[in-house]
């Protein structure tokens, strides 16, 4: 039963593609939500924000001591900081974005219909820097972790809102990050898919792995491996390379593409970042 | 900016309880950095709190604790509006420290 | 901490860090820089048990901070994860019924250096403490506790594991 449930919710969302080449986001996001919600009959959508937690009383206890005095406390004071300094023409971030730049990290990634590409909250971050006569920032942590993390606060609670409109460049780039997300790739020849649909749950040696629904709510994350903060961009290259798989650049379409798809997957839970992960 | 202290302090039936969480990379000494060559031990050796200036906990920390420190424990009194300093010492002869309020 | 290493009797050695103590209190006026040097700073070479911290073993360590060995006892306990999230960050909790503790510390028997911390505890403070520690591998971790002069333990394995994440 359940694994003929997965063959075809798995159909389901490949069939768009295979049939007639047409992505069908809204399909393909009651599919995906609708294999988790089946394998876990127990766990509510919201639940998912949490990660590897969802599935382990033992490491919840421990990351609920460490939530207590969350080691991202740091980031997100730098973050406002960072946020509301003004720049050196008299600006801010705020002027770049809607409602001043609070509560939309929910809204991200958009797909800019000027130039058709994805853009993620950080590389509008990065944009309107440029905008202001500014260099980016690197997209994978440090000030740009620290921006994302005092946004994202800002939009806790708010249900994830990812937007697929019907043009061909947004459907094209939504399919390109589907297709990445389900191909296996490097040496150990897995795909995203492998460990945090199909495995999702499970232990990975003294890792729980995280399922891929509710994944991108929490980020950006202070991750106790790294010491530091990191966005889903640092994640996307660690795991790349963890699969031995050469990683692309930070701001490549790839893994922009690929956000707009995973966070897509997504939509309707509660944006739940920073995080804290091990 | 580089050494942050946050210090929460909140009292509750005649006992405060004091959380704070410092900036300091507690390096071992025993871990390699990307270049494969041994970070120094960099770690806090001494941290104290005070309540209005008096002495209510001293730590002695060596390198096996964590990364960016959390400590967390209680002493009896304290009243809104007092004084919880904290303040610390590393193995470099760093200082930082700071004061907050208990709420 | 023990006074032996250093060829001095305990007493002033107290008084000592009472002194270092009170010029923190002091100090709390002046501005940040000179107020952290002249804190803690000043008492840091005096009172921070360095050898106790070189230790390499649970006995040694004890010997080298209290100069003495504590008896298991029922009226310590330590919170702490069967199985470490993250060797990193273990967040371990210890607790005391005993009266009148003056001292805590935790130790974890097959890290490089056995001490991980010790806290002293001036009366009116709680000896329920709660931090995050480093565990190397898959160890013994004891909380010992000073109370009226006498050492109590408890202990417990803890598990770690490596992470596969990478």
């Amino acid at each position: 039963m359940k694994f003929a449930y997965v063959v075809l919710a798995l159909m389901t969302m490949m069939s768009g593609a295979l049939a007639a080449n047409q992505p069908d986001p809204a399909a393909d996001l009651k599919a995906f939500q609708g294999y988790f919600q089946h394998r876990f009959p127990k766990v509510p959508l919201s639940a998912y924000v949490d990660g590897p937690y969802t599935f382990s009383e033992s490491e919840r206890a421990q990351w609920k001591q460490i939530m207590e005095f969350p080691p991202y406390q740091f980031a997100l004071d730098s973050g406002k900081t960072l946020f509301e300094a003004k720049f050196p023409n008299g600006k801010d971030y705020a002027s770049c974005f809607p409602n001043g730049g609070i509560g939309i990290a929910q809204d991200y990634p958009k797909f800019d219909p000027k130039t058709g590409q994805v853009v993620t909250l950080g590389s509008a971050i990065n944009q309107c820097r440029v905008a202001n006569g500014l260099d980016t920032l690197k997209l994978t942590k440090g000030d740009m972790a620290d921006l994302l993390a005092y946004m994202t606060y800002t939009s806790r609670g708010k249900p994830i809102d990812v937007v697929v409109p019907d043009d061909p460049r947004a459907l094209a780039a939504y399919q390109a990050g589907k297709e990445y997300f389900y191909s296996r790739r490097g040496q150990l020849n897995f795909s995203c898919s492998s460990c945090h649909v199909q495995e999702a749950g499970k232990h990975l040696r003294g890792n729980v792995l995280a399922p891929a629904l509710g994944m991108t709510a929490s980020f950006p994350i202070y991750r106790s491996k790294w010491g530091d903060m990191g966005t889903l961009v640092r994640r996307f290259i660690g795991c790349d390379k963890k699969v031995k798989s050469a990683p692309d650049k930070p701001d490549s379409a790839t893994y922009r593409d690929l956000a707009y798809f995973l966070t897509y997957m997504s939509n309707g839970l509660p944006i739940a970042g920073p995080g804290a992960r091990p | 900016m580089a050494h942050q202290i946050l210090v929460r302090a909140q009292t509750a039936g005649g006992s405060t309880t004091v959380e704070a969480l410092v900036k300091h990379p507690m390096d071992s000494g025993f871990v390699k950095d990307a270049a494969g060559k041994l970070i120094p031990p960099h770690y806090i050796e001494v941290i104290e709190f005070t309540h209005n200036g008096k002495v209510v906990l001293t730590g002695f920390w060596g390198p096996a604790v964590s990364q960016n420190p959390f400590i967390k424990f209680a002493f009896k009194g304290g009243k809104s509006g007092d004084a919880i300093g904290v303040s610390w010492v590393d193995n470099k002869g760093e200082t930082a420290n700071t004061t907050a309020k208990i709420m | 901490m023990n006074d032996a290493d250093q060829g001095r009797p305990r007493q002033p050695r107290r008084r000592e860090v009472l002194a270092g103590v009170a010029a923190g209190g002091v100090a709390l006026l002046l501005p940040p820089v000179a107020r952290a040097a002249e804190n803690v700073g000043a008492a840091n070479a005096a009172i921070y048990p360095t050898k106790a911290f070189a230790q390499k073993s649970e006995a040694a360590a004890l010997q080298a901070l209290f100069g003495k060995t504590p008896v298991p006892s029922a009226k310590v306990t330590m919170d702490a994860p069967d199985i470490a999230e993250n060797g990193a960050v273990v967040p371990v909790a210890v607790d005391s019924s005993l009266p009148d503790v003056t001292m805590v510390a935790l130790l974890a028997e097959d890290n490089p250096f056995t001490l991980a911390c010790a806290y002293k505890i001036p009366p009116g403070t709680s000896p329920a403490i709660s931090s995050r520690l480093k565990l190397a591998k898959t160890t013994k971790v004891v909380a010992v506790t000073e109370s009226g002069g006498k050492l109590y333990s408890t202990d417990k394995q803890i598990k770690v594991t490596l992470g596969g994440c990478g």
